[in-house]
């Protein structure tokens, strides 16, 4: 189960900019690390994060290893209809984790 | 034994009283001495990273485990956890020797679920801990009322005022004599342990007062104190004691 916190306004108004913010659980190992054997911790990062709402694209982000553990993404959207936001992260060694808040535009 | 109680009734007194009076209480708890930006980022839950650890041991306290099946929450309601963090270290009921909420919690692991302990700073265990603390958030901290407890406090005590590493400063020279004032980028605290376990941006990890406390005495070039050593409880009670009556705001973010 993914551990995953998302802030998203419950009701707004149409037409209404707002602000969405996500934050999930993850280690970033940037790959360049030693670890107590003097061995390199291999590189363990989430590659991408995109948002749908009501299925079509509105935020797209690459991360990199120079993004800080348990990485934080807030982003502004204009409000258009109501439906689902859905929030997804993918990365090395086959990472997946989804989440998903209901918005009423009214 | 009942002296002791009124004595230690007068000193919570005296304590609310000096609170109340206002402006006399010259103590500041880390989440003071944070800038604007990082109190707003441990106020929003969503924002806090801590907060993911407390969803992980809330989900850990449902889970059965142990020989003996059950889980956290077999045994203890909802809401019993209250207050729980404010009053730790305390002695468990037939023990002699106080023990911190994560040994308490190990206590549960071994002698309630008949399973194995949690190691030392592992991530099941700064979760459960973080989980329970956080249902102390906004109470003020109020030590176990137990005579039993002062040696060990004054163990704490003196480890605290004594020099000690290669720098040769004590705990005090640094949170007592120069707490407000800089070193290097980071502002000196008065080291009130409000809000354990933090999330520390430095770690970029959850951690408890031990980790801490370990952060700080390799600072000032001592040997930290083996994870299972008595002295950590001790300075713990210690500090705890230092800060009665201030508010709980665990789990905390510091830099
Ligand atoms: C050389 C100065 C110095 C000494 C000596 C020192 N510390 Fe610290 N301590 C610091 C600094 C600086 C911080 C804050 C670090 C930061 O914000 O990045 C800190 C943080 C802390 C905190 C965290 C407070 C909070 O808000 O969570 C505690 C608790 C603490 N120290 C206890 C101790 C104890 C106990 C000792 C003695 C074993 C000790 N310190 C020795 C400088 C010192
Ligand atoms: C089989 C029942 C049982 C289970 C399971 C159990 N506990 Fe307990 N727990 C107790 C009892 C009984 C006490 C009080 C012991 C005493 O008074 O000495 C206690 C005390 C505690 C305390 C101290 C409370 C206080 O007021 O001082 C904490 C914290 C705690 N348990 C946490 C946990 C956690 C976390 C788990 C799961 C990992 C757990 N317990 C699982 C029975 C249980």
């Amino acid at each position: 189960m993914a551990n995953v916190l998302i802030n998203a306004p419950k009701t707004v108004r149409k037409g209404e900019t707002i602000e969405l913010k996500a934050l999930i659980l993850h280690p970033m190992e940037t790959g360049f690390r030693p670890g107590a054997n003097g061995q390199l911790i291999p590189r363990n990062i989430i590659e991408q994060f995109t948002a749908t709402w009501n299925g079509v694209e509105i935020f797209r982000m690459k991360m990199s290893p120079a993004v800080a553990a348990n990485p934080y993404v807030s982003f502004f959207a204009v409000a258009k209809e109501s439906g689902t936001i859905r929030f997804q992260w993918t990365g090395d060694r086959n990472f997946s984790a989804e989440g998903s808040v209901m918005v009423t535009v009214t | 034994m009942r002296l002791s109680a009124v004595v230690g009734l007068g000193t919570v007194f005296l304590a609310t009283l000096a609170m109340a009076q206002g402006g006399k209480d010259q103590r500041r708890s880390g989440y003071q001495d944070m800038s604007p930006a990082l109190q707003r980022m441990q106020d929003d839950d969503t924002a806090n990273p801590a907060m993911l650890y407390v969803q992980a041991g809330e989900a850990l306290w449902k889970q059965k485990a142990g020989a003996s099946n059950k889980a956290c929450v077999d045994c203890h309601d909802a809401g019993s956890m209250k207050g729980v963090a404010a009053r730790y270290p305390a002695i468990p009921s037939g023990a002699d020797k106080p023990v911190d909420l994560e040994g308490r919690i190990n206590l549960c692991r071994t002698g309630q679920q008949k399973a194995a302990p949690f190691d030392a700073e592992s991530e099941e265990l700064l979760d459960l801990a973080a989980y329970v603390a956080r249902q102390s958030r906004g109470m003020p901290i109020a030590p176990a009322d137990d005579p039993r407890l002062a040696s060990f406090r004054a163990h704490g005590e003196q480890l605290f005022k004594e020099r000690q590493g290669q720098l040769n400063l004590s705990c005090a020279n640094c949170h007592d004599d120069n707490a407000g004032k800089k070193l290097g980028g980071a502002t000196i605290p008065q080291a009130h342990p409000t809000g354990y376990p933090i999330y520390r941006l430095e770690w970029q990890a959850l951690g408890s007062l031990k980790r801490r406390l370990r952060n700080c005495l390799i600072g000032l070039r001592a040997e930290p104190y083996d994870y299972s050593s008595p002295e950590y409880v001790d300075l713990e009670l210690y500090l705890m004691d230092r800060a009665r009556g201030m508010t709980i705001d665990a789990p905390a973010v510091r830099p």
